[in-house]
């Protein structure tokens, strides 16, 4: 006989104890029937804001209804119930459908708390808890102009923040405590957090004590306790939660003198039959008013029903941040401990609005909690080391201001917590399920939600996930031996030395020499790469063209829309009127969109393949080269003026950067990399964001190595000072040799010297010091690689077999792609928009 | 999306020659006003021709994929040069995780000359 297990109750909670109790595939064993109050199934109440936003009630939606009747739930919807016979042991609706139960879960939440305020019934008083209330309240804003709100706590400042983007013209806070948000911030913090609100607009009042409402029907104005009155037409209360615990009460359960349902800590109430989960339980004495410590209870539940593990509800960790305010606001553990019962380190930046403090235990070796104000960037790392009682480093005043000296990547810490360590409270999820489906191959966030639905609770883990994703690819990189791929069972460094040592010439030698199979997407360009970076050959001979990546096949960039852009080099970012004309002409003629690019040359957008030959001969005529843009190999070297020029120059930038720019243009690397070089400290090129960059000094250049723009900036380190012009090329000569040789593919320098053992020192012990005596080596090959450059694009135009297959359809090469479309925009075109 | 097609609806078009289409690589052919992805799969000695668009963003783009193979099985694949999907050269599956399917048809090669059912 199947079991019947009634829910009452369709909000968060209730609907996580369904999607839980379906996952442990107990449909055979049980009939489930669930009765919400609510018109609509269950949606993200802890979201509820970004309603006001934009989204949709459909995107709130926690499972749309159709998902109850797959799963063979039965949903009645605006149909609470009203009463429980225990004797019977069946339900009665408002409807009147009585249902017999076996077991029945309450898990009705809680309601806006009310203070008995005269007043409150008038029109304009509202409470923020469904979306219905959030209709009338948009919908009153519209002819609303000042608003309040009786609540400076976290669901107060939410509500406050959701009337400024209403667009009323003042909101007001309206606090009876002493300080704002009195049970997360001390009074420091308050202080801060109260500066930074009143800058995003509001109004904050502390030790204001609400006496009447006023007004004739509608709300016009508040009077204070203190005699004060307040001009408002509008007014939300936010003054806490009272449990909805009605029926439990009717039916005779044990309740608390202040509300909601006793339960031990099987989540079970004075009838065993009957459990209660959520906001409307009163479990260890007290609410636990937030959505985590909600789905734990529903899972403890589930596992008791199911008779899988037995799990008792322990109490919970209530650490919170504040959302969607536009201030970092949190607190951890014990925020509120003081000498002499620990340490406490407070960090106070008035000028920017930063406050931080953290509670140490007297040993100072754990981490008992704190307060963090104007920035939570640290909030999961400090919130894991109290809850895994992490020993503490030396100065743990680190730990709360991030790491400094700009070494170590932020997110590494990540990995120091122990593998049982909960990263998504509200789904239960450890860091050891995380980084273990990251090495099954789900390694991004999206993959990483979908298979464990961490991160799609309150979100607030996303930031710890996204670094334990990161963390554990690289480690990857550092335990696992990181082979290229099924069909070349070798590291890329051990590739490129064998592929030297056979002196294979094209991707199929090395498939058959040193792999297996047929190749794949990330074979073939990798070894591609390697034999360009060998032997500088051109790249779309001798078979090796279909090896190529897209964009090196066609010596362009594919665009949106399948056609290509064309970059020509303009060394040092330094050109003729004469050059700058025929880019304008070419681009006139073949109808092309033109953009001056980051890298200081312009690019030309919306080229049909089948032009392209057509286009790089006129522009090979005027004396132009490829500019690479499409390869893994240098871009651009950006320079400023310079001496030339620039009253502030103190060598002549310009010059150096095009003779840099020719010795190193068409070299292949693992990935991309640029430079640039700056006429004196101003740094007007901005080298030090760049894979090398050489600012002039005094006495010479200083060089720069493994800067970053793009994904993960990163400064560009210091390798030598004050060298010459000579000295200078010779190391980058074999600080590129090294980089090309070891780094894993599509590893940019920045990555790369990460990820090195030793980091900068021993990349100036091989560089400078030539403590691997490779040095010589270095330098003759990257010889060898400046001889053998010519410009592919020269190539291609000069030679009829490779021009052939610049086509868009090898039977009919004069058409052009038909599906091809653009869209006018500021007098050029456009790529017309994809599909999402 | 079926790709079996029943012997006697097959049409045999003349696409290309056999030196049009790249060793171990792919080009579009236009065949009754459809984009036909060519593939000359040299390493297995095997052709292979699937539809040119890919179904991500709608792009004309397959042929100007890089292709190999997958798994035990050794799956023939084409890998879209937008977003590096792969596609079964066979199946016309979705080899990367995704709901897409893809056209596949028969090509023969006689003479020289390549040609695709219909
Ligand atoms: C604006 C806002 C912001 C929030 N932000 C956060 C946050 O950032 N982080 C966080 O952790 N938490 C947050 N919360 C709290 C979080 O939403 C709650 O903890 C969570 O919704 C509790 O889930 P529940 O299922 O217990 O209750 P609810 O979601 O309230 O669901 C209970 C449901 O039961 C129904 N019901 C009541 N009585 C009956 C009956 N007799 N018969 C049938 N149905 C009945 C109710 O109508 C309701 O639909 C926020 C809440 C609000 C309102
Ligand atoms: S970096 Fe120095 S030399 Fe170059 S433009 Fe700026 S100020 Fe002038
Ligand atoms: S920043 Fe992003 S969108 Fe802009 S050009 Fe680079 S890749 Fe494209
Ligand atoms: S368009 Fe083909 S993978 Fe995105």
């Amino acid at each position: 006989m199947k079991k019947k297990i009634v829910v009452v109750g369709n909000g968060m909670v209730g609907y996580k104890f369904c999607e839980k109790l379906i996952a442990k595939d107990a449909a055979q064993e049980f009939d489930l029937v669930v009765f919400g109050e609510e018109i609509r199934p269950a949606y993200d109440r802890v979201h509820l804001s970004a309603y006001f936003a934009g989204k949709t009630v459909e995107d709130l939606t926690m499972a749309p209804a159709s998902w109850y009747a797959e799963n063979g739930i039965t949903l009645h919807l605006s149909d609470p119930i009203v009463d429980i016979d225990r004797d019977a042991k069946t339900v009665r609706s408002h409807h009147g459908l009585v249902e017999a139960y076996d077991y029945l879960v309450l898990a009705t939440g809680s309601a806006a708390f009310v203070p008995p305020i005269p007043g409150v019934e008038k029109d304009g008083v509202f409470v923020y808890r469904t979306i219905e209330d959030l209709d009338m309240m948009q919908n009153h804003a519209k002819k609303a102009k000042k608003g309040a709100v009786i609540g400076g706590g976290l669901l107060g400042l939410e509500a406050a923040k959701a009337l400024l983007d209403l667009g009323l013209e003042e909101t007001h806070v309206i606090e009876f405590a002493p300080r704002l948000m009195p049970r997360q911030v001390d009074d420091a913090g308050s202080k801060m957090l109260q500066t930074k609100l009143e800058e995003l607009g509001l109004k904050i009042h502390l030790n204001k004590n609400t006496q009447e409402i006023r007004g004739n029907g509608a709300i016009s104005s508040m009077l204070f306790a203190d005699g004060v009155e307040l001009e408002v037409d509008m007014l939300v209360i936010s003054a806490g939660i009272k449990p909805r615990d009605e029926v439990a009460r009717i039916a005779g359960l044990e309740v608390g003198v202040r509300g909601g349902v006793i339960v031990n800590d099987y989540l079970q109430t004075s009838d065993p039959n009957i459990y209660a989960i959520g906001e409307c339980a009163l479990a260890h004495h007290m609410i636990y008013g937030l959505v985590a410590p909600g789905y734990e209870m529903a899972d403890v539940v589930v596992n008791q029903l199911v008779k899988d593990k037995d799990k008792s509800f322990k109490p919970f960790d209530m650490s919170t941040k504040l959302k969607l305010i536009g201030v970092d606001v949190a607190s951890f553990g014990d925020a509120f401990i003081q000498e002499p019962n620990c340490q406490t380190i407070v960090y106070e930046n008035s000028a920017k609005g930063i406050y931080k403090r953290i509670n140490i235990s007297n040993d100072g070796k754990y981490l008992l909690g704190g307060i963090l104000i104007g920035d939570a960037e640290q909030y999961n790392m400090l919130l894991q080391n109290v809850k895994n009682q992490t020993v503490l480093p030396p100065d743990p005043e680190d730990l709360m201001l991030g790491a400094r000296g700009g070494k170590e990547e932020s997110g590494a810490g990540v990995m120091a917590l122990p593998d049982d360590a909960s990263i998504c409270s509200c789904e239960a999820i450890s860091k050891g399920q995380i980084c273990g489906e990251v090495l099954a191959g789900n390694n991004t966030l999206d993959a990483i939600k979908k298979c464990t639905k961490a991160g799609t609770g309150c979100g607030g883990c996303v930031p710890m996930v996204k670094d334990l994703i990161n963390e554990t690819m690289k480690s990857q990189g550092v335990y696992i031996r990181n082979i290229i791929c099924e069909h070349f069972e070798y590291t890329r460094q051990e590739l490129f030395d064998l592929v030297k040592i056979k002196g294979y010439k094209t991707y199929e030698e090395a498939l058959d020499g040193l792999g297996h199979g047929d190749g794949c997407e990330t074979c073939k360009p990798a070894v591609a790469s390697i034999l360009a970076s060998l032997w500088n050959e051109m790249i779309l001979v001798k078979g090796n063209d279909t090896v190529q990546d897209s964009n090196d096949r066609y010596l362009a960039n594919i665009q949106k829309n399948g056609t290509y852009s064309v970059v020509p080099r303009i060394p040092g970012g330094e050109i003729t009127p004469d050059k700058l004309i025929v880019i304008g002409q070419v681009a006139l003629k073949y109808g092309l969109y033109t953009k001056i690019t980051g890298g200081q040359r312009i690019d030309l957008f919306g080229a049909h393949v089948s032009d392209l030959p057509a286009i790089w001969e006129e522009l090979v005529n005027a004396g132009f080269e490829s500019g690479h843009a499409y390869g893994k190999a240098l871009r651009t070297v950006k320079s400023c003026v310079g001496s030339t020029w620039c009253r502030f120059g103190l060598h002549d930038s310009v010059s150096f950067a095009i003779e840099i720019e020719e010795r190193y243009r068409g070299l292949r690397a693992p990935h991309k990399f640029k430079s640039a070089v700056s006429g004196c400290t101003r740094e007007c090129a901005e080298a030090q964001s760049k894979d090398f960059g050489i600012i002039a000094t005094e006495k010479g250049w200083n060089l720069y190595v493994c800067g970053n723009g793009g994904v993960k900036p990163q400064h560009a380190l210091l390798l030598a000072s004050d060298i010459d012009s000579e000295t200078c090329i010779k190391y980058i000569d074999r600080f590129l040799m090294f980089y090309i040789k070891t780094a894993e593919p599509l590893t940019r320098t920045a990555t790369w010297l990460n990820k090195l053992d030793g980091g900068i020192d021993y990349l100036k012990a091989v560089v400078i010091d030539d403590v691997l005596g490779l040095n010589k080596q270095f330098e003759d090959e990257m010889n060898m690689l400046v001889e053998a450059y010519r410009c592919e694009w020269k190539e291609v135009v000069t030679n009829p077999e490779l021009r052939k297959r610049f086509t868009h359809f090898v039977n009919a090469p004069h058409i052009k792609d038909p599906n091809v479309k653009f869209e006018p925009m500021r007098d050029q075109i456009k790529a017309a928009e994809w599909v999402k | 999306m079926s790709n079996i097609l029943a012997e006697d609806t097959l049409v045999w078009h003349l696409a290309c020659s056999e030196a049009d289409i790249p060793e171990n690589g792919g080009a579009c052919a236009l065949i009754k006003g459809e984009q036909i992805a060519i593939y000359n799969f040299k390493r297995r000695g095997e052709w292979f021709a699937t539809q040119n668009l890919c179904p991500h963003r709608q792009q004309m783009a397959l042929s100007r994929g890089m292709i190999g193979s997958t798994g035990e099985e050794q799956e023939p694949k084409v890998a879209c040069p937008f977003h590096k999907k792969t596609f079964s050269l066979k199946t016309g599956a979705c080899l990367s995780g995704d709901d897409y399917q893809i056209q596949t048809y028969p090509v023969k090669v006689e003479n020289g000359m390549v040609y695709v059912g219909l």
